[in-house]
């Protein structure tokens, strides 16, 4: 604690000294340190990539607090960590309630999914779903369905990088903008090629532990200025505030007091979004057991509900001492809480420090995606459906590199397209989808003996195409000016941003009507078997030793 | 190794649905589903519980607890503790209970592989 205070001392002396304009030279320099390290730990950690187990799980050699770094890795994506700050400054409570809702989900994973999933899975979502199902028609739905997801969450924080960039590296044009678009793609792709599981987990690792320490740190930093009182704090935002009345942003109801119903539907998908995330997923197959899995998810909660605790006075210290009216006149917008929070506390190192985190971030977390879509191609279309599981697992494994190049690809080609669209909806439609066409169908699976092949297509193509379909026919297309199309063109049937509150019991009436009214017998042989080793991790895959 | 679908081999031997019937499985079965059903009732119930209100009374919310420190505040936070205190006492559980009674059933199971 000393040792912090002196850090914290040292940084506010330098605060006088600096001068408060953003250093691109800085930022990027801080940057490509971290690629720098990074870089090397991936190619050290890509020597030994020699099986598919390897490539795809690391060799499930992590240990449980190793992975439950990564997962806060993966996990905290710019979304969280710019978007909620950026939430809270601005709209206030509301913004905390994300928080809430993507902590509490952990919960779902870790009572109900990981070790179960551990337990019967090897390498992807799809091998525990068509476990006791018809194989080939469930691995497609599920590869459909995990592709969809990562590809809406890659946009998603691809889009992200090019706006950060005109924030912190003062890149205004589209041409620059969509070079470091193409230079985050390129690095990403370099990062899996050469990395595979294993190197992507490590740049997690150093993610996650930078981003906990520099949230943590700034707040902090924070709570010395408002002397550790919290009231303190609360009083200097609402003193600072633009909202009528000024203490609105304490209370709930700033950005959903008009639409109560919309709030509800994204607390539905947040809540049971996250256990169906198939890159979450794929995380439990990195380590040796299901202990060790179980080990990781509390890490994580524990990570994640930290960070979390710190986005709230982060959040609220944005809008103390940079002020709402600020935020949003910045380039950048709402994004831009926490780089000028850090600007105002501790000048450009700290800015540099901070953006470098931020890019860190995006980096790590398509890395992640961009490794889950490429197995989920490779084991679940390619060996199992194409080569109907007599190809040899050399070959697969050189498809999903071909796979990581070309999602790599088509990553920085939606990200330059979607530059300047108001995107903010794809993380929200991501989870949606997840919670709709993944959750029930892991959770009929690992719970419910009448669970049939029928039910399962049914709930995950019907959970994707209604999440899809609802979001289509949302406010976020058309209808208000900040629609997509704008307010000149109105299609928006569904009232709400935000499909869940319809998809999601959707998912689960369909699994359980496409269930009862099914023809096709299922194996109760398979259905003991998978019962039997989900429990007792009979049979679970092991660790490869080298 | 092939990638086939399942694992193959010994494991053919093994009666699983004789197995999954064994009053120990059972017993095992039981005494998760036990612990976690009510768990997880308890925390989707006090979630949506919090975010009904949240909703549509974010009057009750901004109702001053202590200096600026209101309600809202103190829920909000009220679901980090019991998200943490939850984890905890499931681990704790798994650790003493679940993970001897699984261990066992998976020695038996090992042992009828090798026999």
């Amino acid at each position: 604690m000393s040792a912090l205070n002196s850090t914290v001392a040292g940084f506010l002396t330098e605060v006088d000294a600096a001068t408060t304009e953003t250093n691109p030279v800085l930022n990027i320099s801080i940057f490509l340190a971290f690629v720098a390290v990074t870089l090397v730990i991936v190619i050290r950690a890509g020597r030994n990539n020699r099986t598919a187990a390897d490539y795809y799980t690391g060799g499930r050699s992590f240990t449980g607090p190793q992975n439950g770094f990564a997962i806060a890795g993966d996990y905290l994506s710019a979304a969280s960590f710019l978007g909620i700050i950026g939430a809270i400054a601005v709209n206030g409570y509301d913004g905390f309630l994300y928080s809430i809702g993507f902590l509490v989900a952990w919960l779902v994973a870790l009572l109900l999914v990981a070790e179960l999933m551990r337990n019967t899975g090897k390498f992807t979502m799809a091998d525990v779903l068509s476990f006791r199902l018809a194989q080939r028609p469930v691995r497609v739905a599920a590869a459909t369905t995990t592709l969809a997801v990562c590809f809406f969450y890659l946009l998603a924080q691809m889009a992200g990088a090019g706006g950060l960039v005109s924030l912190l590296l003062g890149i205004n044009d589209r041409l620059g903008q969509s070079i470091v678009v193409t230079v985050v793609g390129a690095l990403m792709i370099l990062y899996v090629l050469i990395g595979g599981m294993k190197g992507t987990t490590w740049v997690q690792i150093v993610k996650a532990f930078l981003l906990i320490i520099g949230a943590g740190a700034m707040t902090v930093w924070v709570l010395v200025i408002n002397g550790f009182n919290l009231s303190t704090l609360l009083d200097s935002a609402v003193a600072n505030s633009t909202s009528t009345p000024a203490d609105a942003i304490l209370a709930p109801g700033l950005q959903y007091g008009g639409n109560p119903l919309d709030f509800i539907s994204l607390a539905i998908a947040l809540v049971l979004g996250t256990a169906g995330l198939p890159h979450v997923l794929m995380r439990f197959y990195t380590v040796p057991t299901a202990r060790e899995a179980r080990r990781s998810v509390v890490w994580a909660i524990f990570l994640i509900g930290a960070f979390y605790l710190f986005t709230l006075v982060l959040g609220f210290g944005a809008a103390a001492m940079v002020g709402a009216d600020t935020i949003m006149a910045a380039p950048g917008g709402v994004n831009s809480a926490a780089p000028l929070l850090s600007l105002a506390l501790g000048g450009p190192l700290l800015l540099g420090f901070i953006s470098a985190i931020a890019f860190a971030t995006i980096l790590a977390v398509v890395a992640g995606l961009t490794i889950t879509a490429a197995t989920s191609f490779a084991h679940d279309i390619y060996a199992s459906v194409i080569k109907k599981g007599k190809g040899s697992p050399d070959g697969e494994v050189k498809i999903a590199r071909r796979t990581v190049v070309v999602i790599g690809i088509l990553a920085i080609a939606g990200g330059i397209g979607v530059q300047g669209q108001n995107i903010a909806f794809l993380v929200a439609l991501a989870f949606a989808v997840a919670a709709s066409a993944n959750l029930p169908t892991i959770l009929y699976s690992l719970f419910w003996r009448g669970f049939t092949t029928r039910g399962a297509l049914w709930s995950m193509y019907g959970g994707l195409g209604s999440a899809m379909l609802l979001i289509v026919f949302s406010p976020v297309f058309s209808g208000t000016p900040t629609s997509m199309f704008g307010e000149g063109v109105d299609f928006a049937l569904y009232p709400l941003n935000n499909p869940g509150i319809v998809s999601i019991p959707l998912g689960f009436l369909l699994g359980w009507v496409g269930s009862l009214t099914s023809t096709r017998k299922e194996d109760p042989k398979l259905a003991a078997e998978m019962a039997v080793r989900s429990l007792t991790g009979f049979g679970a895959e092991k660790a490869s030793d080298h | 190794m092939t990638d086939s679908l399942k694992d193959a081999g010994a494991q053919d031997s093994i009666d699983y649905v004789d197995f999954e019937n064994s009053d120990r499985f059972v017993h095992l079965k039981r005494t998760r589903r036990r612990f976690v059903v009510p768990l997880v009732i308890f925390f989707l119930v006090w979630y949506f519980g919090y975010v009904l209100v949240a909703a549509y009374l974010p009057d009750v919310m901004a109702r001053p607890v202590w200096g600026s420190f209101n309600l809202g505040l103190l829920l909000g936070l009220g679901q980090f503790v019991t998200t943490f205190a939850i984890t905890i006492w499931y681990v704790a559980f798994s650790n003493r209970t679940l993970d001897p009674l699984g261990a066992e059933l998976r020695a038996e199971l090992e042992q009828k592989v090798h026999a």
